[in-house]
């Protein structure tokens, strides 16, 4: 009897021991998520990269994904919990997570992490962001274009560079075409509250502003453009469902490729820390389709997006004047240095808004 | 002109939602029962009012859907706190945990649909008069609705026998039991119609505000109408007057920032918080000196046998 116990326990063991071994075969790899991965924007497009990424690796890689994870020192029991639960490389996708991270990347040498927007790094730790600028432009173009009033409305999230710089971009490209273009700018102060994004378009729609853009995360700009007979453009996501007549084109992350790669890397043993700010050209982020303009402003749009993707044309490039009339100094050579743009804290001339905080 | 007119009705639309949960909740506190669990009642509610419209076609089985969940919600509570006597806040604050991932959950196959929002009325004649024409006679039916259900409640609380008996159970329940009231049956109403009022007011966003289902979407608005009740000191008149306020300073902000007024967004963005807050507080000291809570406010009540 008790022979036969010992030799269950063995047998017990052993298949415990197995499963463990299957289970090491599979790299694992975590995500952490800000937002529901139904949002229809930032997070839903990180979790459709993370689903083509198990569809290309799925026999050699395990996924898990933590949605809601708010932003702040809460993130690093989360980001630990993936840790603790075998993963080892891990995206963590919003910037707020930039510090627990970094905490989190030396408690554990051995795991690899990659963060979104940042810019902290570490031996194990790399960053990763898109060159959203450069749509920025391109809707600069086909707004100014379709824009019957010469006013545009711009709803943005919160003042830091990477709104700036996309509205900065967007007036330059405007410029081209209508150097009298006006841009009105409602600031949310928050990613994601589908009735003060609503309410802020209806602002700028009441104001006379008849092509709506925005730096915040829900479609409800778009669905009172639609409802008010203007022009719009989406963001982080294809949003043409919520404006059939209304959606123009759309800034779409696609992360997919990127994550395929550094897994892929993370499989060979050749990840590093990197630092990557891709752009058209490395398909860090892609344009939806050119819709509800005629075709010569599809034309010019197109046109953009192949000179930005070979590098023939820079949104930033110099001179670039401030909203103060002066040249801004150009670090990078005939643009603005990669720097300048990551840090942008001014508005160029033609915006007749003040920059909040200057 | 026709830019008051626009504000103005932007102002009715944003508040609408504010006045119809903080006026249910206004309600279950009257009878002396705290439920900080509104976020996750109209966040349930705007859930399945989106799923009931968009199965049916009908914003107004949508409405229903979105009362029936909040009430459905508001059960749960009053059975933890009011049969079980567990801590009123302790179960609002899980109330509202819970109702965030239901509603991801109930919602999760309807995110991206699109419904036909609530129409608006339209007299011919009279919606058609400048300035006051859409405003008084081209709203959606919530708005006719919600301060319908204001003076329903002033009226209720202040003007019938059952309202004085609400209020004698919030503010002094043991006496209200002495004298044979059902205390807790009394407050299990209470929470239920905070409860329906909360999942209406959550529907409302789905339904008429932005017509689709995005988890997260009620975005703070339950809070906003807690702090309401507060602030009104418990009153109706003011509670309508704190919601039209906070709702106005909302789209004004928001206007202002486009004219480009110079002030800093962020400091535009606390405005309505601020104001309303002083408004309401100013209004509360000149008429009755200070708050007038409900005494038995969130206390647990165990009758004797």
């Amino acid at each position: 009897m008790r022979k036969s116990l010992l030799a269950l326990a063995a047998g017990l063991l052993l298949a415990g021991s197995v499963s463990a071994a299957s289970a090491a075969d599979k790299l694992k790899v975590g995500f952490i998520y800000l937002g529901p991965i139904g949002d229809l924007g930032w997070t839903y497009q990180h979790d459709l990269a993370r689903q083509a990424l198990v569809k290309e690796l799925g026999d050699k890689i395990e996924t898990t994904y933590l949605e809601n994870v708010p932003e702040g020192p809460d993130a690093e029991r989360a980001i630990e919990q993936l840790v603790r639960a075998g993963n080892k490389l891990i995206f963590t996708t919003s910037f707020g997570y930039m510090d627990p991270t970094l905490k989190v990347a030396k408690k554990y040498p051995n795991v690899h992490f990659e963060h979104s927007t940042g810019y902290k790094r570490d031996k194990n730790m790399s960053t990763y962001s898109a060159k959203w600028y450069q749509g920025r432009y391109i809707q600069g173009l086909i707004a100014a274009k379709m824009s019957k009033s010469g006013v545009l409305g711009y709803i943005g999230s919160f003042p830091i560079p990477e709104v700036v710089s996309g509205i900065n971009a967007t007036i330059l490209a405007a410029q081209t075409i209508n150097p009298n273009i006006k841009v009105k700018i409602i600031w949310a102060n928050t990613w994601f509250d589908p009735g003060k994004e609503a309410d802020a378009a209806k602002a700028l729609i009441d104001q006379g502003a008849d092509v709506i853009m925005q730096h915040t995360d829900s479609p409800a700009a778009m669905q009172i453009a639609s409802e008010r007979g203007k022009l719009a453009f989406g963001q982080d996501s294809e949003m043409i469902k919520f404006g059939p007549k209304t959606q123009l084109t759309s800034i779409l992350d696609t992360w997919g490729p990127y994550y395929i790669a550094r897994v892929k890397a993370e499989l060979d043993g050749t990840w590093k820390s990197e630092d990557t700010w891709g752009g058209l050209d490395s398909h860090m982020f892609a344009m939806a389709p050119y819709t509800n303009m005629p075709d010569d402003v599809k034309k010019i749009a197109e046109d953009a997006q192949a000179a930005i993707t070979a590098g023939k044309l820079h949104p930033f490039k110099c001179p670039v004047v401030g909203q103060d009339g002066k040249e801004v100094e150009c670090k990078g050579g005939a643009n603005l240095a990669d720097g300048q743009i990551l840090g942008m804290n001014f508005y160029v001339k033609g915006i007749d808004d003040k920059l909040p905080g200057k | 002109m026709e830019l008051v007119e626009a504000i103005i009705l932007a102002v009715l639309a944003a508040s609408t939602p504010l006045l119809i949960a903080a006026t249910g909740e206004l309600v279950t506190e009257r009878s002396g029962v705290l439920n900080l669990g509104v976020e996750g009642m109209m966040i349930v509610g705007a859930a399945c009012g989106f799923a009931g419209a968009w199965l049916t076609g009908s914003i107004f089985v949508g409405a229903l859907f979105g009362i029936a969940a909040g009430t459905l919600m508001s059960l749960a509570f009053a059975l933890m706190t009011l049969g079980l006597a567990v801590n009123q806040v302790a179960t609002g604050l899980a109330l509202t945990i819970l109702g965030v991932g239901l509603s991801g959950l109930i919602g999760a196959g309807f995110v991206g649909e699109r419904i036909t929002p609530a129409l608006h009325l339209n007299i011919p004649g009279l919606t058609d008069i400048p300035l006051v024409g859409r405003v008084l006679f081209g709203e959606d039916g919530f708005v006719y609705f919600s301060l319908a259900l204001v003076v329903g409640v002033w009226w209720f609380l202040y003007r019938t026998r059952t309202g004085l008996i609400l209020r004698a159970c919030g503010d002094n329940h043991v006496s209200a039991h002495a004298l044979g009231y059902p205390v807790l049956r009394i407050r299990t109403i209470a929470v239920m119609f905070g409860g329906a009022c909360a999942g209406l007011a959550g529907a409302y966003l789905p339904l008429a505000y932005t017509p689709f289902f995005i988890p997260g979407m009620t975005a703070g608005r339950g809070w906003i109408a807690l702090a309401l009740v507060v602030f009104s000191s418990w009153r109706p008149g003011r509670l309508v007057v704190g919601a039209y306020l906070f709702g106005a300073v909302t789209i004004l902000q928001l206007h202002a920032q486009g004219w480009g007024v110079g002030i800093p967004s962020q400091f535009m963005s606390a405005l309505p918080y601020l104001a309303t807050v002083i408004v309401l507080v100013l209004l509360s000291r000149a008429r009755t000196g200070g708050s007038t809570a409900p005494a038995a406010l969130g206390t647990v009540f165990v009758p004797d046998r």
